[in-house]
């Protein structure tokens, strides 16, 4: 059975909110859309965003890590959300896993949101209505687009591809290899909601060197460095010694 | 499998227009895809060179940028009576626009053409600014290089003859060391990205050295906090420990710099401090001649450099046959260096010895042990033939971290050194060039060295920027005194390749050096963020002398928004947004070229203009026909090109020179480039062509530039450059010595007058030096101990994003970054409201806490304060209330010594703006005390023909919801 979901990889999200916004771009005028904004222009302005970058420090100084941390719908594969919805309007699709809300269905009572541990869904406030990230479903089996563009909209924008997309149930993936090989893991298991998205660590590259690698057989200095030769008028052992 | 969300869109006309895009200066390609003629979505072109199919968060955000409220759209005039700033004003029509320009700038033109300064905040269509101010016959124009970074490009142009960015950048394809000092997120934004992960996933090793950890920063593998201003002290202390464990490139040294080069060190003689010559007479052209020495090894006589056969001493110290005591120039540096020890760096970085100690290491042995031998052939200079090009895998990037301090040039080429140490320019894995360049050092381009060149109804004789390359090219009356407005190629600041904008209201207002008549500002934030001394520019552009007269006469602003700037305008231009518009990105100017070989790129409007805005270059084109400046009149007086696309195809640098703007599809059929006839259907082939043009130079020709005979041949041929000299690295610069010898009165170059022969004297080091930014020697540093510096956000670009419905939910304020302890020594918890205080203002704000900032710096988003009511944002916006704007502690000049007047708060060498040598101290806010940001102005009020803001917004781009 497949499972739809992103893989985003800590290791290189600099934060740059691309996902954010192309996100948006893509939504508002698709069928999740319109994705309202309250006070566009205004003081404190708040929109509708299916996806959010948070940043927070890590350590204390200097032993610092700074983090960004892309969070959207994790399409879990036990979604709390779901059993919650007293019209039915949130489900999760057999055939690819994806959590996706019906509008028409939804009542905008919001228990779904209180369900979810992740905080991942925003009521649209001027539909009424709940919406949350369909991993792009209107793209990703889109016919009309070439191949290699059937991802959803953050997958592509992101300039560092720190987004990965695809079936975690297929072992051979990009994202189960990525998840196996660079110890992808999921936001709060012990929720045992079993998130479909996964999160890559960072990983340190070091380098070691050896002291004798900075004692070297090509030193320049050895050509470059002239020892100061003495005069030859200097006096030395040969003036006063005959053996 | 259908998507089963509803609702469905109903069928709507589609459309994809690929242009590029402009939400910031990166220049990434992008297809617009259009519904029902509205922008339903934009992203990157996959088969663009720069972003290669992705984009960043602005790029995304173009939709709220074209359709957003604080747009202008019909031209202004200021209301008689009206106060400028108060943002009061009336609609007029283009033709009054034109006529009034065409009068007041034409009587400026014949009487007295530098009465008109033109100064541009966006320096990539200075093609057509430049030379519509050069016919004009003003000598006052640049565009804003001066507050942005020019110390980058003139600290690495004077020694590599390249620079980073659209010049230049790190070959992270092949590195498998990275160092990033300082800020530089937002430049080059994109393909840095993306170069930086595909890096990281290689696995190299990313360092970054910043005073705050954020942006790249933060996926870095190692995080090494500096104090701001100090990053010269720290690599001349690893060009110390380079040096001394012998971990430098000998061979790169030697035949690619100018380390074996003898120093005159005759005291006495005129030419102290130079390279000695042989008896070769030097030709007056713009190279470095080859007819220097070297002390040969071999022979252990002097011979003239890269003599087959011989080797020169890099260390020691020797005498020619006329008794001259010379050194070669490597030895001098390694003199230099010796008292910047790992020790002493430590002391006044902040950083651990052993870290220092351990950065020089990792880069020395990374460079020699990692070493790429990639399998091509190339031809150097010299006849010498090679088989490989060799690859030393350690490269940098730096921008204005480094840039924006007053010791930033010395810094910026104390970097090039290191850079040239480790043997790693122009080739694999290290910093690559991008045509045109490298350049020759200095490149060639010379502004007029006297007032006479400045005549009515003539143009400039020379240009209004140049690349001096000693005291003669000043651009100075006899007494010394400057002939630009901003002070510009004077003795106080001589090499400001890119002007003195942030100089040019505070001088115009004062008269000194001369009054002015006309500023024309376009995309400028001059009012706020893009000036220091925020509160008295604002007093100055709205200054009045004893007759009630403005003292600056007119103010002409053109830019796409409201903003804070253009309140204080006479009159206001509405321009195109760059969907609206063409555009072309020149290698004239600042193409967008590869390493491997140059590309440059245009815009082609994608929706049509919006109200009443018309492109700043077809105002430019109109008003050169209008003013019958020559370049842009026929022979018979009448016009000479219809509109800007016209020009694009038909201008040529001379009558028959077959250069132009575009080189790409040159030719009556577009079969040349570079070089060619105009080619009427040249726009249509960038259309068809993701709207670029990519020559991909012979791989032979991608490396070892500066020497590389293939290229500099091809360079030559193709006219990017006149000589196919070899540019040797400057180690040594004697340029800087020609301005120091004539300070200590020496030859018989022009001499400076005498308030200002000692800080050139100083300053104008042949050699890299630390010291101490001039403002903080100019501060007591107990009662101001902590060093404010601003970052760049990623998802907005300077000031112009405030007006974009989503990019402003990521952004909406901005607060005070402090260290925990810092903060908590001083009482101030998180989220308090603090005093920040410098000495020349003082800004309320809101303080936050973190642990990834350095705690002698306190820091903050760049230019996400606004004042209240611009950029069509209502007077209780965030932006306004709870964000703020560090410019306002930042003083735009400073106090010269007793006696002697203020000098501009800048880089002595080349007029940077040092707005990161501000000093501060903190503490808590009154609780009485109101929260919100102070200083606060009087809030504007929408100008006539903007559209009112929405309270709600839905966005839907065509088509309709079923």
């Amino acid at each position: 059975m497949t499972q739809l979901a992103l893989v985003i990889d800590l290791n290189v999200c600099v934060g740059c909110h691309a996902c954010v916004t192309s996100c948006k771009e893509w939504n508002t005028s698709g069928p999740a859309g319109a994705m309202s904004d309250e006070r566009p222009y205004d003081v404190n302005p708040t929109g509708n965003f299916f996806n959010r970058v948070q940043t927070f420090e890590v350590g204390e100084f200097p032993n610092t890590e700074t983090v960004h941390f892309p969070k959207s719908c994790l399409h879990c594969e036990d979604p709390p959300c779901v059993p919650v919805c007293p019209t039915g309007a949130s489900y999760k699709r057999k055939e690819d896993g994806i959590v996706l809300v019906d509008y028409d269905k939804c009542i905008g009572c919001k228990y779904c949101s209180w369900a979810c541990p992740y905080g991942v869904r925003e009521i649209d406030e001027k539909q009424k209505v709940m919406k949350k990230c369909t991993l792009c479903v209107d793209r990703i089996y889109d016919q009309s687009l070439p191949e290699a563009e059937r991802k959803p909209a953050c997958v592509m924008a992101c300039p560092t591809s720190a987004r990965l997309f695809g079936d975690v149930h297929d072992p051979e993936s990009v994202v189960s290899k990525a998840i196996r090989e660079s110890g992808g893991y999921p936001l709060m298991p012990e929720w045992g909601t079993q998130p479909a998205n996964h999160y890559l660590p960072r990983r340190k590259t070091r380098l070691r060197i050896h002291e004798d690698e900075l004692e070297r057989t090509d030193n320049p200095l050895k050509i470059d460095r002239q020892l100061p030769k003495p005069d030859m008028a200097e006096p030395s052992l040969d003036d006063v010694t005959s053996w | 499998m259908s998507a089963a969300v509803a609702p469905e869109v109903a069928p709507a006309v589609q459309e994809i227009k690929k242009t590029t895009c402009y939400m910031c200066a990166c220049r990434c390609g992008i297809r617009v895809h259009l519904r029902d003629g509205q922008v339903r979505y934009i992203d990157g072109n996959p088969d663009h060179p720069l972003n290669q199919g992705v984009i960043c968060a602005k790029g995304s955000s173009g939709i709220m940028k074209q359709y957003s409220p604080a747009r202008l759209l019909k031209p202004l005039k200021r209301k008689a009576g009206a106060e400028r700033g108060a943002g009061d004003f009336e609609e007029i029509s283009w033709e009054e626009v034109y006529a009034t320009l065409a009068e007041r700038l034409g009587k400026i033109r014949a009487t007295d053409p530098k009465k008109f300064a033109l100064f541009t905040g966006r320096d990539q269509m200075q093609a057509l600014t430049g030379l519509f101010a050069r016919q004009f016959g003003t000598p006052n124009y640049a565009a804003h290089g001066g507050l942005c970074s020019v110390n980058m490009a003139a600290g690495m142009i004077y020694t590599i003859g390249g620079s980073f960015w659209e010049f230049g950048g790190p070959d992270l394809d092949r590195a498998k060391l990275f160092v990033m000092i300082g800020t530089a997120e937002d430049h080059h934004s994109n393909p840095l990205k993306i170069a930086i992960a595909k890096f990281k996933r290689n696995g190299g090793r990313f360092i970054s050295i910043n005073p705050v950890r954020t942006g790249y920063s933060a996926i870095a593998d190692e995080w090494v906090p500096i104090r701001p201003g100090t990053d010269g002290a720290l690599l001349l202390a690893i060009i110390h420990e380079l040096i001394a464990k012998g971990l430098y490139d000998r061979d790169f040294l030697v035949r690619y710099t100018n380390a074996g080069q003898l120093v005159n060190l005759d005291d006495k003689h005129d030419e102290f401090g130079m390279f000695v010559r042989t008896e070769v007479p030097q030709e007056e052209a713009c190279y470095d001649p080859q007819n220097k020495l070297w002390w040969d090894r071999i022979s252990n006589k002097p011979v003239i450099t890269h003599s087959e056969g011989a080797d020169p001493f890099l260390l020691g110290e020797f005498v020619l046959s006329d008794g001259t005591p010379v050194k070669p120039s490597f030895q001098l540096l390694q003199e230099r260096v010796q008292d910047y020890t790992p020790e002493w760096a430590a002391q006044i970085t902040g950083i651990p010895v052993d870290v220092i100690r351990r950065l020089a290491y990792e880069m020395g042995v990374t460079a020699r042990d990692q070493q790429i031998e990639l399998p091509i052939a190339w031809t150097d200079s010299w006849g010498k033939e090679h088989d490989t090009v060799t690859g030393n895998p350690v490269a940098f990037h730096a921008m204005r971290g480094l840039a924006a301090h007053s010791n930033g040039f010395h810094t910026i080429r104390a970097l090039a050194i290191l850079m040239s140490l480790l043997g790693t320019i122009d080739r694999p894995g290290g910093f690559r060039h991008k045509a045109p360049f490298p350049r020759p050092i200095p490149p060639c381009a010379r502004t007029p060295t006297s007032p006479l060149a400045v005549r009515p109804d003539t143009p400039l004789d020379g240009m209004a920027l140049g690349w001096p390359s000693d005291p003669d090219d000043l651009f100075i009356h006899e007494d010394g005194t400057p002939v630009r407005i901003d002070k510009a190629f004077s003795w106080e600041y001589p090499l400001s390749v890119h002007g003195l904008m942030h100089n040019v209201i505070t001088n115009a207002w004062r008269g000194d050096p001369y009054r002015i008549d006309t500023l024309m500002i376009f995309m400028s934030n001059m009012a706020w963020n893009s000036t220091m001394n925020t509160v008295e520019v604002r007093k100055m552009l709205n200054d009045k002398d004893e007759h009630g007269e403005h003292k600056i006469p007119f103010i002409v602003v053109c830019d796409a928004f409201q903003s804070e700037m253009t309140a204080f305008a006479d009159l206001i231009l509405p321009d195109t947004t760059y969907l609206e518009r063409h555009d072309a990105m020149s290698m004239l100017d600042r193409p967008i070229s590869e390493f491997d070989g140059p590309v440059d790129a245009v815009r082609i409007p994608v929706l049509p203009p919006s109200g009443e805005c018309r492109p700043f270059q077809e105002v430019l084109i109109e008003l050169g026909a209008r003013l019958k400046l020559p370049v842009f009149t026929a022979s018979d007086g009448s016009r000479k090109y219809r509109d800007y696309p016209d020009f694009i195809v038909n201008y040529e640098t001379e009558p028959g020179s077959g250069i132009g703007f575009l080189a790409g599809w040159r030719g009556r059929g577009g079969e040349k480039f570079m070089r060619g006839e105009p080619n009427p259907n040249q726009w249509e082939m960038y259309a068809k062509n993701n709207c670029i043009y990519h020559h991909e130079l012979p791989r032979s020709y991608q490396y070892m530039r500066n020497w590389n005979q293939g290229y500099l041949e091809w360079s030559q041929r193709n006219r990017i450059t006149r000589y196919a000299e070899p540019i040797l690295i400057h180690l040594y610069s004697e340029v800087l010595q020609k301005f120091r010898l004539a300070a200590q009165g020496k030859g018989i170059s022009r001499k400076p007058p005498e308030h200002l022969k000692q800080r050139v004297e100083t300053f104008f080091d042949p050699l890299p030096f630390f010291y101490e930014p001039l403002e903080t020697q100019l501060t007591d540093k107990h009662k101001y101990p902590l060093a404010a510096i601003t970052q760049r956000p990623m998802a907005m670009y300077h000031s112009w994003d405030s007006q974009n419905a989503w990019l402003r939910q990521i952004h909406t304020y901005n607060t005070l970054y402090v260290n925990t302890q810092t903060a908590r020594l001083q009482g101030i918890a998180d989220g308090d409201w603090i005093w920040v205080e410098s000495q020349w203002g003082k800004v309320r704000c809101m303080a936050q806490h973190s642990e990834a900032v350095e705690p002698g710096t306190v820091w903050t988003w760049n230019a996400i304060g606004k004042a209240a009511g611009a950029w069509n944002l209502t007077p209780e916006a965030n932006e306004s209330r709870q964000g703020f704007l560090l410019n306002h502690l930042i003083s735009d000049e400073l106090p010269g010594k007793p006696g002697a007047s203020r000098v501009s708060n800048s880089d002595p060498v080349t007029g940077q703006a040092a707005w990161y040598d501000v000093r501060v101290r903190i503490y808590k806010a009154g609780a009485e005390e109101a929260q919100e940001t102070s200083p606060q102005f009087e809030a504007l009020t929408p100008v006539p023909g903007m559209k009112q803001r929405p309270t709600w917004l839905a966005y839907f781009g065509g088509g309709k919801i079923k």
